[in-house]
């Protein structure tokens, strides 16, 4: 008897170190994980926040200057030293980029939230066929394809055809992006629903479309939403397909059938840049991008909330 | 409508049901043996029978909301009236706003109030006029015991009211479209006592004016309200279960000189 109660005892000991043990790995691995997050946030508040100011939001692209030298004249002013050229100053700002990536990734928008929802509704309400199947499995590795892929197809169906980059180029490339995770987000969200509210609406003798958009849509339609503004953040984010289809402009541009600038785009660009003061601005970019991805997962957490309550 | 056409009866709102050679199938798998029945005017027929039977598969066949499930379908002779509900042509969405359906929980439509919640179906109808609408909305609530209670609160929610509450909301809406014949899927068994007993008494005070169908676990409840029971039993023919209809009767009858040994060892608590 008091044999099994020690033997109980010796592997309740090494039970508990190895809890213990375990425990202590995934803190460490937690802390590991956590530190290029708080890194990455912590860079891009500090450079990035040091970057904005008015000219950042108001103005395009400026050549860099060399401190010392009169923009307009081009002269050099007066009182200041003779090795000063070396320094180049800070100019211009990236409205061009926030007008670009607004116009591209809300039209893509546009394009993915129609049929995105509409594909996700065929593949929750209608019964599973072959295709419906194919057609989960496409959207599967849609998604998770390479960005860079979607924009080498984006370039070769859209750009070559057309002989120009374009915005709209790029809408559609993002809209490759999109149209695949709003479809499976709304499919989820759409599965939740209990099908008893969708047999009381059946019951009434409504038919299947009314069904379907008036009571089954309806109620699953913050899930619907959080999706098409997860996807709004990823496709804001994208820097590849863009690159390749919308190619970038330093100007300030509200043609969706030329090139045209994207924040992505200009952090990529500026942060290669050999001038201090453009690295300011890729980092004021980031910044910008940063704060629309988290604004977004704010306002998705913030009306799930309150519809939850 | 095409099944609002047809011969007047001889009560002018009491319809009745006639069941023959019905076999509930899901896919290839038959659900409950080839089986008749008849609904009868004015009255309420209870099913009974323990879990897996096929009584509320019976219940689904006879609005046609048994095929909504997937590879699920019905053969055999359905008739409400003298139309047959699973002849080609119907449609079985008629079907159903003619033979209503309130299931076993109770469901408010989330993102409708309460009145939107009873005048869905009268929309779906194609009534628009407003005075219409609320004279009509405040029947089926009155009718369905809830008037008092909400007519305050509209505007509110379905969810805000209790489980009892929403379950009367689904009846109302169920009624606002007066439809032939109500069929209740085990409409008390997410209930309390109390709450029970008011869907009950609604019952019997429907059963005036409708033809009622209502499956139950509760077996002291079809004695209760039900004037007609059909008896389902579970039987194995090579492992594999299928419901069968071994009785059906009065309700007196069935508790208190079933026909069928199994039904009495059923009633007295024997089996299932």
């Amino acid at each position: 008897m008091n044999g099994t109660i020690e033997t109980n005892m010796l592997t309740y000991r090494r039970r508990s170190q190895v809890d213990k043990v375990l425990r202590g790995c995934t803190i460490l691995a937690t802390a590991i994980a956590i530190v290029p997050l708080v890194l990455i946030i912590a860079y891009v508040l500090l450079l990035g926040g040091a970057a904005l100011n008015r000219d950042f939001f108001t103005d395009t692209y400026r050549p860099p200057v060399p401190v010392g030298i009169d923009p307009r004249t081009g002269l050099p002013i007066e009182g200041t030293g003779e090795d000063a050229p070396a320094q180049v100053q800070a100019q211009g700002g990236v409205l061009h980029g926030i007008v670009g990536t607004l116009m591209v990734t809300i039209t893509a928008l546009l394009f993915s939230l129609p049929i995105g929802i509409l594909a996700g509704i065929f593949l929750a309400e209608y019964p599973d066929t072959p295709f419906n199947t194919f057609i989960r499995f496409c959207c599967d590795v849609l998604s998770g394809a390479p960005s860079i892929v979607i924009g080498v197809v984006g370039f070769t169906m859209i750009v070559r055809p057309s002989g120009t980059y374009s915005g709209i180029a790029g809408s559609i490339a993002l809209t490759f992006l999109m149209v695949p995770t709003i479809a499976r987000t709304t499919e989820e969200i759409l599965k939740l629903v209990p099908n008893a509210v969708r047999e009381a609406a059946m019951a009434m003798g409504a038919p299947m479309w009314y069904s379907t958009l008036t009571v089954v849509v309806p109620t699953a339609l913050t899930g619907i939403v959080t999706g098409a503004l997860l996807a709004f953040a990823r496709g804001a984010g994208e820097t590849a397909p863009l690159l390749l289809t919308i190619q970038g402009n330093s100007n300030l541009s509200f043609n969706m059938f030329a090139a045209m600038a994207a924040l992505p785009i200009l952090t990529y660009k500026y942060i290669e840049s050999p001038f201090p003061a453009e690295n300011q601005l890729a980092w004021g970019t980031a910044f910008v991008l940063m704060m629309l991805v988290l604004g977004v997962n704010l306002l998705v957490r913030i009306t799930t909330a309150r519809i939850k309550r | 409508m095409a099944v609002a056409t047809q011969p007047a009866l001889a009560t002018q709102t009491a319809h009745s049901m006639t069941v023959r050679g019905l076999k509930p199938f899901y896919g290839k798998r038959l659900a409950v043996q080839a089986m008749d029945l008849d609904v009868r005017p004015n009255q309420i027929l209870a099913l009974i029978g323990p879990s897996g039977c096929g009584k509320s598969t019976v219940l689904r066949c006879l609005n046609r909301m048994h095929e909504l499930i997937p590879y699920a379908h019905a053969e055999g002779l359905v008739k409400l009236d003298d139309i047959n509900i699973y002849a080609p042509g119907i449609d079985p969405a008629l079907v159903r706003r003619k033979i209503g359906m309130v299931f076993q929980l109770p469901i408010a439509l989330r993102t409708r109030n309460i009145y939107e919640n009873v005048a869905v179906g009268l929309r779906l109808g194609g009534i628009k006029n407003k005075a219409e609408l609320d004279a009509r909305v405040e029947k089926a609530l009155r009718d369905a015991n809830l008037w008092d209670e909400v007519k305050d609160k509209l505007h509110l929610s379905g969810m805000a009211l209790s489980g009892g509450q929403q379950q009367r909301l689904s009846i109302a809406r169920t009624i606002a479209v007066e439809p032939d014949i109500i069929l209740f899927d085990e409409p008390c068994s997410a209930l309390d006592p109390i709450s029970t007993l008011r869907i009950e008494e609604l019952l019997l005070s429907l059963r005036q004016r409708y033809t009622i169908v209502i499956v139950t676990h509760n077996m002291q409840q079809a004695a209760r309200i039900s004037d007609r029971t059909a008896v389902f039993m579970v039987e194995k023919t090579d492992d594999v279960p299928i419901g069968v209809l071994i009785e059906e009767g009065p309700t007196e009858q069935i508790f208190s000189t079933p026909k069928d040994p199994r039904t009495e060892d059923y009633i007295s608590g024997r089996v299932g």
